[in-house]
């Protein structure tokens, strides 16, 4: 077992060396199909993050209050609506502790802010529901007060939200997974030149008795290098060209959406494992089809 | 053992179905020497392809060594293979290895050690013939001296059937009975071999069971000579014409 495995390594630099036009053009085009996927991959990261930030702002129900609503009156409304099974949790927002959290989420930027004559934000209740659909539970309820200036809520706008998402995610993966079939035909078309070139000894192979696996081996391990070095490469340039985009657009993005953009550590980490693994699956089952029509018999 | 039972192959063409066999049953015991011989289109490959698994059969049963080949697991081919060697016309081997490698990659294949490969295949080229020979390559040794390293390489892993398809089309006739003389050395040690040959001279002076098999039948099974008289003209000029023929003009 170690035997053939060390043999497969050995075979797989042995020919992929021999036929390193042919292995470096592999490479080539994995790295490119691997480049426009993170290309998907960071832009899909990038939203989910922005919708994950908006959903959670957009999921409470802000009840603002007048300002001349009494606290004794302010109470009871906190009180009333807090019974409800529908609400998980709410809590009393002043409008100063408003102010700060706005400062605090535009850090560095927080200085514009100062420029405001006075607080423009109203005190508020801030209720969480557990399903949107109970919202208008809520918000019917909150209406009857007459200490309640206005009432926000977003309902069909984070169902919107999610419904537009959701169907972009399912375009970003249709197209990933038509680059990984095209990869795939790719690798496996170079490969069936290194087979072809090698079929009388593979032919001799199968009169002697190796196993299909024994003879795959090689051209397996040959995919697999392929697909790493491709992953590699594919990691550095991506890493590289993205941590350049956030220099020189990442701080535009959070003034215009007050998101940050997704850092260039947890690309990384995570494209790391998806370029591998996909790397090794494009460049192993490239090579199995590859040598599917030599192992018939 | 090689025992066929009533196999039939047709291959699908263009035309229809060609018949490979027809309704053969033969029995070949172990350490048999056997000479396949017939007109060409007859079905001797059909019959070797048979007994390596390259092909399957349409119906019957084939038995190799005792066990019942025509519905294997693929899983189980090498196992087969393993126990039948097979040397070919055109030798066939790997132009870039030495003798020694060539014979050796036989070893490899079957994850023998190294150890046993440095042991077993100066043997078996002693055996051949050719020790003197191990670090040339192919292109640098006769043709002779070539399908005597194609032998090495088929009986290296000691397998108990040893299969030629026309080993000695290829050679001039002194060359020739060198690798009959090896081929029955083989066969005294007890290796069971079938040998499709179009030689009549060597089919009736080694006096070996002779199969003679005409449009997928076997239509004689006998110890003697290649032809017992009973063919047709279109035949025996055929063979006339063989190999032989043209090496005695
Ligand atoms: N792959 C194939 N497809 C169609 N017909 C075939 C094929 N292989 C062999 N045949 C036919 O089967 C018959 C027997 O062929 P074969 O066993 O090769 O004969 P031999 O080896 O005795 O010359 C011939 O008529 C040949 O045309
Ligand atoms: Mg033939």
């Amino acid at each position: 077992m170690l035997n053939s495995i060390i043999y497969s390594i050995k075979q797989a630099f042995i020919q992929g060396g021999r036929n390193r036009a042919m292995s470096l053009a592999s490479i080539f085009s994995i790295t490119a199909m691997l480049l426009i996927l993170s290309v998907f991959f960071i832009l899909m990261v990038n939203m989910n993050v922005a919708v994950e930030s908006a959903k959670q702002d957009y999921e409470t129900i802000q009840i603002y209050l007048l300002d001349e609503t009494t606290q004794e009156e302010t109470e009871k409304i906190l009180d009333a609506i807090a019974a409800m099974p529908e609400v998980d949790d709410i809590y009393y927002l002043s409008k100063d502790d408003a102010l700060a959290q706005w400062k605090a989420d535009w850090g560095d930027s927080a200085y514009l802010l100062d420029s405001l004559p006075a607080n423009p934000l109203p005190n508020a209740l801030v209720v969480s529901v557990g399903e949107l659909a109970d919202a208008d539970a809520v918000v019917e309820q909150a209406q009857q007060y007459s200490g309640v200036e206005d009432i926000m809520y977003y309902r069909e706008t984070v169902e919107k939200l999610v419904k537009v998402t959701n169907s972009l995610q399912i375009a970003a993966i249709v197209i990933m997974v038509f680059l990984v079939v095209v990869s795939i035909v790719v690798v496996s078309n170079t490969i069936k030149l290194t087979v072809m070139a090698r079929s009388h000894e593979i032919s001799i192979m199968k009169y002697v008795g190796a196993t299909n696996w024994f003879i795959r081996g090689p051209f397996l391990v040959e995919g697999i290098i392929i697909g790493l070095i491709s992953a590699a490469i594919s990691v550095v340039l991506s890493a590289f060209i993205y941590s350049r985009v956030i220099a020189v657009v990442g701080q535009d993005i959070f003034l215009m959406m007050g998101i940050p953009m997704v850092p260039v550590s947890f690309l990384v980490f995570n494209l790391v494992f998806i370029f591998v693994a996909l790397g090794v699956s494009i460049g192993a089952c490239g090579s199995i089809i590859s040598m599917r029509r030599f192992l018939d018999t | 053992m090689i025992e066929f039972k009533n196999v039939t192959k047709r291959y699908r063409s263009s035309k229809g179905l060609n018949v490979g066999l027809e309704d053969v049953s033969i029995k070949i015991n172990k350490g048999d020497f056997v000479f396949l011989v017939g007109p060409s289109g007859a079905g001797k490959s059909t019959f070797i392809k048979l007994i390596m698994k390259e092909i399957e059969a349409d119906s019957g049963s084939i038995k190799v060594n005792g066990m019942e080949i025509t519905n294997l697991s693929n899983r189980l081919i090498p196992k087969l293979r393993r126990s039948t060697g097979i040397v070919f016309q055109d030798f066939r081997l790997l132009p870039k290895k030495t003798v020694f490698e060539n014979v050796a990659f036989a070893m490899e294949m079957v994850h023998m050690s190294r150890r046993a490969i440095r042991r077993q295949v100066p043997q078996v080229l002693s055996l051949v013939g050719i020790s003197d020979k191990a670090h040339k390559y192919p292109d640098e040794l006769s043709g002779g001296e070539q399908q005597r390293v194609a032998i090495a390489r088929a009986i290296v892993n000691s397998p108990t059937v040893l299969i030629a398809d026309e080993p000695t089309g290829n050679l001039d006739q002194e060359t020739a009975w060198e690798i009959m003389r090896l081929l029955e050395q083989i066969n005294l040690r007890g290796t069971t071999i079938v040998m499709v040959t179009h030689a009549h001279d060597i089919v009736d002076k080694m006096g070996k069971r002779v199969v003679a098999i005409d449009k997928g039948r076997v239509v004689r099974d006998d110890v003697g000579m290649y032809s017992d008289g009973s063919e047709t003209p279109e035949h025996q000029g055929m063979y006339q014409g063989g190999v032989f023929g043209y090496y005695a003009k």
